[in-house]
């Protein structure tokens, strides 16, 4: 079918062809062009030879009077044709709304006031969760309805865990080993390049061992959580649980949250063991260290108490990471792009709340 | 007889090793009601899902306005599709978009129609459906019910001559059911749109009065009157008009 046409005629104008959505194309322009070449006084609009008529044509006739004001014309619309008059009668418009207005604009201070408000909300609805979810988890411990059920330890311990390994283990080896490379290029000038076992030592158990591993783990897993959450939430999988008067908290997030609890720790040993390797591998290699001395060294700088503040670390990571999933994924609003939405702000926050952590625990260690 | 808009040859559809439709023939006039009718898992959704080009199928043809679109690439089969709307079983509408943005979104992608009358061709489906007040909502907002109806008004968004919809009144109260039903029966009779129902309702069936062509086991059983069908002596379409209740006592 060829578009909708126009053609003019004394005092008259005839639409002729399909008057549809898909053919209305430049008929607008045409019919304007048309007005403002015919004769000043009223013109008749012909609809007798129209093929076809939809919805968006009958709409468009409707704004013919508004196109014929502007060119200064006045229109007489012509009836259509008798088979489409039942059509036209069912389109035939109730009060129309009238075009989508700009909503009422709040004033700065609003937009202030009700950011601070939804900031508080959420801050209060977080500690709120992670004191919850702290004592059902410690209530898990003992038997009966509010334990673990048997086999989510396990299972959740290899999804948040294990499957996490290898993926540490080739990170924290590349980053010791970097690390030994811009350290021993800077201390051989002051001919200390045998310190950079220390350095490594020190560095991957202490700081970047924990860091690194939470990171990786707040990225795999915290955004795994979310997911898992909003998905059971938007499912009402969350709801179901609770008529079968199961908390879906204790029955969601704790096996979670005491997989996370006991695999981070547990990735990050492997991790400071992984990183020195890398460390070692360089320096003795590349730099030309002596392997004998690399580890006497190395063993000499490193005290248990290196190890266990980095493992303390790493257990309040695994726990903020849970906390910020689980709340993420509950305060989850609004289908597919909530589920995105969702997964993308525990990742970022549990990052976020990497940082603050790891620096408020470095302060501690240092002061005391 | 008036031309088909769709017709179907000896449709083979499988899922890996599982065949759904061994060769199903069918076919649906300009401006019918065509109910397509059967048990849960006889193939019903597969069918309508292969008739708009969402699943290939391994063998067979699908003619929609007389053209192969089994044998067209994507591409060429798009101005087919848009002669068509599909209203899929809960609503499938667009969570991220408002309620009006979901309608006036075929119109905004495949026409050049001016914005202004983008919005008032898709308010006008809006009120034709009872959402007049809906434009503005996010589908997060609304019932079942008028999820269906704001479904129904963009499959509607371009005026399609044939009208497919997945189960209309699954999972709604029998009233809200009713008046879906009401609704495909004026677009048909106002609009002349062939109204194509994928259900196993069987207030449904009646109410809408169309043509029935059953489904068993992956093939056409019957076709033809609801009254036929009521009176017809193949078991597969007994059981589904007359199912016999058996007590449990």
């Amino acid at each position: 079918m060829s578009a909708a046409r126009a053609t003019a005629g004394p005092g008259r104008i005839s639409i002729c062809g399909p008057l549809s959505v898909a053919h209305l194309g430049t008929l607008a322009a045409q019919l304007s062009e048309l007005l403002r070449q015919a004769e000043p006084g009223p013109v008749a609009i012909d609809l007798e030879q129209i093929t076809a008529l939809d919805t968006a044509g009958l709409l468009f006739l409707e704004t013919l009077p508004e196109l014929a004001a502007a060119v200064d014309r006045q229109l007489v619309i012509g009836p259509v044709p008798e088979r489409f008059q039942r059509f036209q009668q069912f389109v035939a418009r109730r009060p129309r709304r009238p075009p989508a207005g700009a909503a009422p604009r709040s004033s700065r201070l609003e937009l202030l006031g009700g950011w601070v408000l939804e900031v508080y909300h959420r801050t209060a609805d977080l500690l709120l969760l992670a004191s919850d979810l702290s004592w059902s988890a410690l209530r898990a411990l003992g038997r009966g309805p509010s334990g673990i059920r048997p086999g989510a330890l396990v299972e959740q311990a290899s999804a948040l865990g294990s499957a996490a390994l290898p993926i540490v283990a080739v990170i924290l080896f590349l980053i010791g080993a970097v690390s030994v490379l811009q350290a021993a290029a800077q201390l051989r000038k002051f001919g200390a390049d045998i310190f950079v076992a220390e350095l490594l030592a020190i560095g991957i158990t202490r700081e970047l061992g924990p860091l690194m591993t939470a990171i990786i783990v707040a990225g795999r897993s915290g955004s795994a959580i979310a997911a898992e959450v909003a998905t059971m939430k938007y499912s009402e999988e969350l709801d179901a649980l609770q008529t079968m008067s199961l908390d879906p908290l204790r029955f969601v997030a704790v096996p979670k949250l005491w997989a996370m609890v006991l695999c981070v720790p547990m990735l990050t040993i492997m991790a400071d063991f992984v990183g020195i390797l890398g460390g070692l591998v360089v320096g003795v290699t590349i730099m030309g260290l002596a392997p004998e001395a690399f580890v006497e060294q190395l063993v000499d700088a490193l005290f248990l108490r290196d190890v266990a503040s980095g493992l303390i670390k790493s257990l309040s990571f695994a726990w903020a990471v849970t906390i910020v999933g689980v709340h993420q994924g509950l305060s989850f609003s609004g289908g597919a792009t909530g589920v995105g939405r969702a997964t993308t702000s525990a990742v970022v926050m549990s990052i976020a709340a990497i940082i603050v952590l790891d620096s408020f625990w470095g302060l501690l260690f240092y002061l005391g | 007889m008036r031309e088909p808009v769709i017709r179907v040859e000896s449709l083979y559809v499988a899922y890996g090793e599982r065949p759904v439709l061994r060769g199903v023939d069918a076919c649906v006039e300009a401006g019918e009601i065509v109910a397509i009718i059967g048990n849960s898992g006889c193939g019903k959704s597969t069918l309508l899902k292969t008739i708009v080009g969402l699943v290939q199928p391994q063998a067979g043809r699908v003619e929609l306005f007389g053209q192969d679109s089994s044998a067209l690439t994507p591409a060429e089969r798009a101005p087919l599709l848009r002669r068509c709307g599909v209203m899929f079983q809960y609503g499938a509408l667009l969570n991220s978009l408002t309620v009006g943005a979901n309608v006036a979104l075929p119109l905004e992608m495949h026409t050049d129609l001016s914005p202004r009358l983008r919005v008032e061709v898709a308010q006008a489906h809006l009120e034709m459906v009872g959402l007049a007040h809906a434009y503005d909502l996010f589908p997060a907002e609304l019932s079942g019910g008028m999820r269906k109806r704001a479904a129904l008004a963009r499959a509607m968004a371009l005026d399609p001559e044939i009208l497919f919809c997945d189960e209309p009144g699954a999972g709604l109260d029998p009233v809200t059911a009713a008046e879906i039903d009401e609704l495909l029966l004026t677009v048909n009779a106002n609009l002349g749109t062939a109204v194509v129902v994928v259900t196993h309702e069987l207030l449904s069936i009646g109410r809408l009065d169309g043509r029935i062509v059953m489904l068993e086991n992956g093939t056409c059983v019957f076709s033809g009157s609801v009254a036929e069908a009521q009176a017809a002596d193949q078991p597969a379409v007994r059981r589904f008009f007359h199912p016999a209740v058996r007590s449990t006592s």
